[in-house]
C-alpha cells in the first residue's frame, strides 16, 4: 500500500497527463459522423505510431556487441515507421476522395 | 538548451495531434487534421533523433535508425499508395499490428536490458528502501506494453487475414472460456513475475509474450468477418495504450500523451462504430458465434427465385418516378462506382428522382460507399443514411441492390437464430419493385442465405455490377 502510494506520488505528474488526455480523447471525437468513421481510425492509427520514438531511443541506445538489441531494435524502427508513414497516407487517400465530392457540391 | 527545444518540440507535436484528431472527426477540416498530425509526428521523430539525451549521451546506430526509417518509409508509402479503396480497411490493420509489434519490440529489447543489470547494482537498487518499487513499477510498465502490443499485433494480423479472405472464421466449443483462461494465466504469471522477482524470471517473461500473442489470435478468430472494423478500432485502441507504456518508460511526454489520446478516442470511436450497427461491444465480441452455425443451417430457406432480363429492367426504371440505389460491397469489387453514376446521371436526365440509400456498415467499413460515390462524383445529397432512405421506400417504385447482401437481409429482424439478428437493415421491401443484381446466388459476407432474394417483389438480374451497369445505360438511351 505504502509502496503504490509513493509510486503515485512520485509519478502525480505523469498520472495527471493521462487522465485529462483520456477525457481530452473523448471529447475531441465525440460527434464524429459515421461516415468519418474509417478515415479516423485510420488517422488514430497513425497517431499511436509516436511508438516509434521509443523504437528509435531503444535503437540509439544500443551499444554495438549486443546483437539482440540492434536486431530487434531495427525491426522495431522499420515497423514502426511503417506504422506512422503508411497510416497517414492511408488516411490522407480515404480523405482525398471526400475533398473531391466537397469541390464538385 | 538542445533537450529544451526537444521538450518544446515534443509539446508541439502532442497539440499537434489533439488538433489533429479534434478536425479529422469534421468532414470540412479532416484532410488537413491528418496532415497537421503528420506534420508533428515528423517533429517529434526528427527531434528525438537529433537531439535526445539520455545520461549526458547522445544516441548512436544512426546508419541503423536512419536504414530502418528509410526502409519502413519507402514500403509503407508504396503499400498505401497501391492499395485498392476495397482494401482499406484491411491495410489499416496491417499498419495497426506493425505499431502493436513496435511497442512488443521495445519491452523485449528493455527487459533485455534489465535482465542483464549488473547484479551488484540490482541488488542495491532492490535493497533500497525506493530502489525495489522502482524495478518493480519499471518492470510493470514493460509487462504491461509486451502484452497490449502483442495482443494487437498477433490480433491485427489475424483481422488482416480475415478481411482478406486468406483466414476463415474458426471457432471451437468454449473457446470464449479457453480465451478468458488464457487471460487469466497471463495476468496471474504477470503478477507473480512482478511481484516476486522469480529467479527464472526470463522464462516467465517471454512465456507471456508467447501467451500474448496466441490470445490475441484466439481473441480476434471467432469474430465474424462483418464486425472486423470494430474488432481493428479496438485493437487501434490497445496500440494507443501500449504507446503510451512506452511513454511511462521513457518518461516521453509526447508518446504518452499521444498513446492515450488514441487509446481513449479509440476506445470511444469502437463503441461508437457498435452504436452505428445497433449492437453492443460484448454483442460483437461475444455473440457473433454460436449463433453463426445454427444460423447457416436453419436459414436454409431455399425458394424460387425470378430473373428479370436486362430490357425489362431498363423499362421499369426509366418509367418509375423514384428510383434508390443501395450500394454494397459488389459494387465496390466491380469497380462499378463510375457505371452507376452513369445510370443515375441518364435516369435523372429522364426526370426519375434517383437517390442513393447507404447503409451505416455497408461493404467493408463505415463510410465504404460514401468514399466510394464521391469518387464518381456522385453529389453529397443524393446519399441518404438508413433512416431517411426507410421513411421513402415504401414512396419508392423501384430499389436497385447492387452487390448488397446482409445489409437488406430481412432475417435481421425476423429470425432470432441469425448472427446478423438485431442489425438495422435498409427496408427495400416497402417499395413496388425490387430488383438485385448480383453474380450468382451465392450468400453474403455473413455467411447467411437472404430471403429477401426469394419474395414475390424481388427480382434477380444476374452479373458484374459494372457490366449490368454499363449495358442497362445502353439499353436505356436505346429505349
Amino acid at each position: 500500500m505504502e509502496q503504490l502510494l509513493s509510486w503515485i506520488s512520485l509519478h502525480q505528474e505523469i498520472l495527471y497527463v493521462v487522465i485529462l488526455m483520456i477525457f481530452v480523447g473523448i471529447e475531441v471525437i465525440g460527434r464524429v459522423p459515421s461516415v468519418l468513421h474509417t478515415p479516423l481510425m485510420s488517422g488514430a492509427n497513425a497517431i499511436h505510431g509516436v511508438v516509434i520514438i521509443g523504437a528509435i531511443i531503444v535503437m540509439g541506445k544500443a551499444s554495438s556487441s549486443n546483437y539482440l538489441a540492434l536486431v530487434l531494435g531495427f525491426i522495431a524502427v522499420i515497423v514502426g515507421t511503417l506504422n506512422v508513414v503508411g497510416g497517414f497516407v492511408v488516411t490522407d487517400r480515404m480523405l482525398e476522395m471526400f475533398s473531391k465530392k466537397k469541390k464538385k457540391s | 538548451m538542445e533537450l529544451n527545444l526537444l521538450t518544446f518540440l515534443y509539446l508541439i507535436a502532442s497539440i499537434t495531434f489533439i488538433v489533429g484528431l479534434k478536425m479529422l472527426s469534421h468532414p470540412a477540416t479532416a484532410r488537413n487534421g491528418n496532415r497537421v498530425a503528420a506534420i508533428g509526428m515528423t517533429l517529434a521523430i526528427l527531434g528525438t533523433i537529433f537531439l535526445y539525451e539520455e545520461d549526458g549521451a547522445r544516441l548512436g546506430n544512426y546508419v541503423w535508425i536512419f536504414g530502418g526509417i528509410l526502409i519502413g518509409t519507402i514500403t509503407g508509402t508504396l503499400a498505401a499508395k497501391r492499395v485498392k479503396m476495397t482494401a482499406m480497411p484491411e491495410m489499416v490493420s496491417l499498419f495497426n499490428g506493425m505499431g502493436g509489434a513496435c511497442a512488443a519490440l521495445i519491452s523485449l529489447v528493455e527487459f533485455d536490458h534489465l535482465a542483464h543489470m549488473d547484479p551488484m547494482m540490482a541488488g542495491v537498487l532492490l535493497m533500497s528502501a525506493g530502489g525495489a518499487s522502482a524495478v518493480k513499477g519499471f518492470l510493470l510498465i514493460i509487462v504491461l506494453g509486451l502484452i497490449i502490443g502483442s495482443v494487437s499485433f498477433a490480433g491485427s494480423i489475424i483481422a488482416w487475414g480475415k478481411l482478406n479472405g486468406s483466414i476463415k472464421d474458426f471457432s471451437f466449443k468454449g473457446q470464449h472460456i479457453f480465451n478468458i483462461l488464457l487471460l487469466a494465466v497471463i495476468v496471474v504469471l504477470a503478477v507473480y513475475l512482478i511481484v516476486f522477482l522469480p529467479a527464472n524470471a526470463v522464462l516467465i517473461f517471454y512465456t507471456i509474450f508467447f501467451l500474448s500473442l496466441l490470445y490475441g489470435i484466439f481473441f480476434v478468430f471467432p469474430i465474424g468477418g462483418a464486425d472486423m472494423p470494430v474488432v481493428i478500432s479496438l485493437l487501434n485502441s490497445f496500440t494507443g495504450v501500449a504507446a503510451a507504456c512506452g511513454g511511462f518508460l521513457y518518461d516521453n511526454k509526447v508518446m504518452l500523451t499521444g498513446g492515450i489520446l488514441v487509446g481513449a478516442a479509440g476506445t470511444l470511436l469502437t463503441i461508437l462504430m457498435c452504436k452505428a450497427m445497433n449492437r453492443s461491444l460484448t454483442n460483437v465480441l461475444i455473440g457473433s458465434f454460436g449463433g453463426s452455425s445454427v444460423g447457416v443451417s436453419s436459414a436454409g430457406a431455399v425458394g424460387t427465385h425470378k430473373e428479370i432480363s436486362l430490357s425489362d429492367t431498363a423499362v421499369l426504371m426509366s418509367y418509375a418516378s423514384k428510383v434508390y440505389i443501395v450500394p454494397g460491397y459488389g459494387l465496390a469489387v466491380a469497380q462499378a462506382q463510375h457505371a452507376c453514376h452513369e445510370l443515375e446521371k441518364l435516369l435523372t436526365s429522364k426526370g426519375v428522382d434517383v437517390k442513393y440509400a447507404i447503409h451505416p456498415v455497408a461493404g467493408r467499413m463505415p463510410g465504404h460507399m460514401n468514399v466510394l460515390l464521391a469518387e464518381a462524383d456522385v453529389s453529397y445529397e443524393k446519399l441518404l443514411e438508413m433512416e431517411q432512405a426507410n421513411e421513402e421506400f415504401s414512396t419508392t417504385d423501384v430499389v436497385l441492390i447492387l452487390g448488397a447482401n446482409d445489409v437488406v437481409n430481412p432475417a435481421a429482424k425476423s429470425d432470432p437464430a441469425s448472427p446478423i439478428y438485431g442489425m438495422p437493415i435498409l427496408d427495400v421491401e416497402l417499395a413496388k419493385h425490387v430488383i438485385v443484381n448480383k453474380r450468382s446466388m451465392k450468400p453474403g459476407y455473413a455467411g447467411i442465405e437472404n430471403e429477401l432474394f426469394f419474395r414475390p417483389k424481388t427480382s434477380m438480374l444476374f452479373g458484374d455490377a459494372k457490366k449490368v451497369l454499363q449495358d442497362l445505360v445502353a439499353e436505356i438511351k436505346n429505349l
